[in-house]
């Protein structure tokens, strides 16, 4: 490849070696090199990601206005994709290299690609009937020896529809909450796959789900089993973290003990490995897990449908907790019926972590349009929230909480290629995604029929192909 | 401020806010004008600029540019802001259920020796919180839906409006809602086939008891139904009583407008249709509106394998009246999504291959499109004269989601603007407990 313009040319690409071989070869040892230590150890990744980038041409992107995910903007900017990665952003006097594609975005938008921190897809996939249904363990309360990618159904239609009106290029798949501990997460690129491990994002740690609330206490309180009720919860909460941290001394010491699924999943929360996604409604349930957490020593990453956050931001922000939140959703159960629009603004305004998270198949197509309910609602109360600093509740606030932060969630350079034009501000509900890049690699067009993905599902079916 | 003083003013203000619900004010004397404003009148045109809408005795005496502001009317300025008619759900649960996963508060199905019987209008809670809500999203009025659990008939809907006071009910028994899908398929014991004979024979029998009522006998081994729902499902059988049926597959589809061959005074209102495109002439022939979700585009049941956001630009296309609603549920709490629905309409003009709407047809299939399906498009639905003075006036585009509405008529009676939610985000403005807890904040 060429660059037509001197001097920064050699910089760009001395930046992008630098930045994308050594992240590349660590990431690659974490996440292939099998493990063995002690009698208990688990192989550290026994389900490798067989994912590989699909490959693009050097793309630049040029005259668009820009969100670059971390809450930065650039008025007609230049982003310059090759080999995979963003290898140049800036603005008009960036320079562009020779023999590329230039796509002339002026009027458009680039961003990274929107981040679903919380779906169920592949596990409750379309068509939601019971033979495909495999999002709950619902049989015990304690389940993290679960994972959900073993559930997962890559031909769910649901990701294409993601991919194409919703610009989500990566995806965290999790358990569902009838379990305290429902389970391993696994984290997807959204790229058509025969596999799961062909979708897996590579080198991204698991998540642990956990639920507080009315979904276990009733999942279980109704066959007449503990727990049935919220100090039920706590308690079968506590009770498995003692036996877990037990679990986690002898494995750590290398001592002989039988080897235990559940228990290595608990054992790499406490060791930092696996990062914790709390389904938790209400204020006072999250104060109780903050509390737990820091008795049996782990980290939540994320309260996940907080739809109570606003009332204890300022706890989340002293705590360095997420929340991952609705736009609107509200009352649909006694723990939801709190909830209020300027939930996101008022964690956001706090200084805690706001994601917009979707937990629903048709949600995760417009997780653009929740933001911008979001900012409409902040706004009218006083929250003066730039749009592009409302895109890091899409971006770079997930990619965070998920762990992957240094390799997508914004449009820095290094950075995989994960990006989306729209075909206008990305907040206004008259806007769709133009084209979708996943590591640089085109996967979504709207100009380009076969540019859309159809899965095994759909082909053959009335209306495959179709615009949906 | 002494705290008996500051009781007597909160019970003052609580007091006067309650007579303000309660008492259904009907109408202000002195007519009501609103000027300036980027104007939709919901009725398929688009929005014009410099728009007036006037409101008198409860009614639109005017909309459009260019209308004179009557002598002695309250003007509202509203530069800068848009106006249109009062939202209409075209099929929602609001006012059934105030938590829905909360049995208790829940009305909207029943297992009950009743079905076709079954009158929601006296169920419906004009104070459940997600009316007020609801209505500062812009929602006016809502086609309120039962939903089966005792068979394939569900009962009889209503039109409401959404307004602060105890009277909701516009319409009562507006129509018959019966399942003929997979859930109807379902209630008939397990096959459309047993629905499509299921159907037939209820409404013979509802036949048979108008010829002779005293003669029917509802409790026989061969009556389908009881004496209650056989005389509710007779107005059904002679076109007097609208039938909504809720039908989303394309053969499905063809199924319900075939039953006209057996009954054909059945006046049909199309529920769900999520494939409705695929025979889209055909429903446009039989001159049957649709009632449909608008965003589905997912094969998220076996009926709705060709579901496509395009189904509503395509069926209005070949001349398919076609109305928007809750029919993928949130149905008794998300009618504010309206909007939503009706811009992404929009957004499909510029997605190559997608059919869409203009912005003011899209308008109208959350305005004046399911006030018609009702048989109400006379009375309300959108800014012409005559009409429900149901008013909203938004802070910006009202397709878009960062706008929100900043005053709403119902009947040409301001509406409250605050609602449970409000007052929690500016109990929560910031998090911080003051000298004493929250609760003291009110």
């Amino acid at each position: 490849m060429a660059f037509s313009n001197r001097g920064v040319s050699l910089t760009v690409a001395a930046v992008l070696l630098a930045s994308s071989a050594t992240p590349l070869a660590a990431r690659k040892d974490k996440d292939e090199r099998p493990a063995s230590q002690g009698a208990s150890a688990e192989p550290e990744n026994p389900y490798p990601s067989t994912y590989r980038p699909y490959g693009g041409r050097p793309t630049v992107l040029r005259g668009a206005t820009v969100f670059d995910g971390e809450g930065g903007r650039i008025d007609n900017g230049v982003v310059f994709l090759s080999d995979g990665k963003v290898t140049a952003i800036g603005g008009p006097d960036t320079p562009i290299p020779a023999d590329v594609v230039v796509i002339d975005a002026q009027g458009k938008y680039v961003t990274p690609g929107v981040i679903d921190i919380h779906s169920h897809l592949g596990d409750y996939p379309s068509p939601g009937v019971e033979a495909l249904s495999d999002g709950n363990e619902a049989t015990s309360p304690v389940t993290p020896h679960v994972w959900a990618e073993h559930s997962v159904w890559p031909q769910d239609p649901g990701f294409s529809r993601a991919l194409a009106n919703g610009g989500v290029t990566t995806l965290q798949i999790l358990p569902g909450s009838a379990n305290l501990f429902g389970g391993r997460s696994v984290t997807l690129k959204n790229v058509p796959a025969r596999t799961m491990q062909g979708m897996k994002f590579p080198g991204a740690p698991q998540g642990l789900k956990m639920a507080c609330g009315e979904n276990p206490k009733r999942v279980y309180g109704s066959k007449g089993r503990e727990p049935s009720t919220r100090m039920g919860n706590m308690a079968v909460n506590r009770q498995t973290w003692i036996k877990a941290r037990e679990y986690q001394q002898k494995r750590a010491a290398g001592k002989d003990q039988t080897r235990d699924l559940g228990m290595e999943t608990l054992a790499d929360v406490l060791e930092g490995k696996i990062m914790v996604h709390n389904h938790c409604y209400r204020a006072d349930e999250m104060a109780n897990v903050i509390d737990m957490s820091k008795e049996f020593g782990y980290k939540v990453s994320t309260f996940h449908h907080a739809v109570e956050s606003y009332k204890i931001a300022d706890l989340l922000r002293d705590n360095g907790i997420c929340s991952a939140l609705w736009g609107d959703w509200y009352g649909f159960k006694m723990e939801a019926y709190d909830g209020i629009k300027e939930n996101i603004p008022l964690v956001h305004k706090a200084g805690a972590c706001a994601i917009v998270h979707s937990d629903d198949q048709d949600g995760i197509q417009r997780l653009n349009q929740e933001a911008a309910k979001a900012l409409g609602a902040g706004r009218r109360m006083g929250i003066d929230i730039s749009d592009e600093v409302a895109w890091t509740w899409l971006a770079i606030n997930p990619a965070r909480a998920m762990g992957i932060a240094d390799r997508t969630g914004s449009l820095k350079v290094g950075k995989m290629a994960d990006v989306v034009l729209w075909n206008g501000n990305p907040f206004s509900t008259y806007t769709r995604p133009e084209k979708v890049w996943i590591d640089g690699a085109l996967l979504y067009d709207a100009f380009d029929p076969k540019r859309r993905p159809v899965s095994d599902f759909e082909l053959g079916q009335i209306g495959a192909g179709d615009v949906k | 401020m002494t705290k008996s003083f500051s009781l007597r003013a909160n019970a003052g203000r609580l007091g006067a806010a309650l007579i303000a619900m309660v008492a259904a004010v009907p109408a202000l004397a002195q007519p009501i004008a609103i000027t300036g404003a980027t104007l939709a009148i919901g009725d398929g045109s688009e929005p014009v600029q410099n728009g007036t809408v006037v409101i008198d005795a409860g009614k639109i005496v005017a909309a459009g540019a260019g209308i004179a502001v009557p002598p002695g009317a309250k003007i509202v300025d509203a530069s800068g802001k848009w106006v249109t008619p009062g939202l209409v759900s075209g099929f929602s649960r609001v006012g059934l259920a105030e938590v829905p996963a909360v049995r208790e508060t829940n009305d909207i199905s029943a297992n009950s020796p009743f079905s076709a019987a079954i009158d929601v209008a006296p169920a419906i809670n004009p104070l459940a919180n997600p009316i007020a809500i609801s209505r500062n999203g812009g929602v006016t009025r809502a086609v309120v839906v039962p939903a089966a659990s005792s068979g394939i008939f569900a009962g009889q809907g209503a039109v409401i409006d959404l307004g602060a006071d105890m009277s909701p009910v516009t319409k009562g028994r507006a129509f018959e809602y019966v399942e003929m899908g997979e859930a109807g398929a379902a209630e008939a014991g397990g096959s459309r086939a047993a629905m499509i004979l299921t159907f037939k024979m209820m409404l013979r029998q509802a036949q048979d008891y108008a010829k002779a009522p005293a003669a029917y006998d509802g409790n026989s081994r061969d009556s389908l139904l009881n004496r209650v729902d056989a005389e509710a499902l007779v107005p059904v059988v002679t076109g007097a009583m609208p039938l909504m049926v809720h039908a989303e597959s394309a053969r499905d589809i063809l199924a319900v407008l075939a039953l006209r061959q057996d009954f054909p005074a059945l006046r049909l209102i199309l529920a769900g249709a999520t494939e409705g495109w695929m025979v889209a002439p055909q429903i446009a022939a039989a001159k049957v509106p649709v009632i449909t979700a608008g965003l589905e585009d997912l094969p998220s049941a076996f009926e709705k394998l060709a579901a496509t956001q395009s189904n509503v630009g395509r069926m209005v296309q070949a001349g398919v009246s076609v109305s928007m609603g809750m029919l993928t549920g949130d149905d008794a709490l998300q009618l504010r999504v309206a909007n939503q629905q009706a811009g992404n309409m929009v957004a499909l003009t510029k997605v190559p291959g997608a059919t869409g709407l203009t912005w003011g047809q899209a308008l109208r299939t959350i305005t004046l499109a399911p006030a018609e399906a009702m048989g109400l498009g006379d009375r309300l639905g959108s800014l012409q004269p005559g009409k429900a003075g149901d008013v909203v006036i938004w802070d910006g585009d009202p397709l878009e989601m960062t706008s929100a509405p900043v005053a709403v008529w119902i009947d040409g009676v301001a509406q409250p603007m605050t609602d449970r939610q409000t007052r929690l985000r500016d109990r929560y403005a910031t998090p911080d407990e003051g000298s004493l807890p929250k609760a003291y904040e009110w």
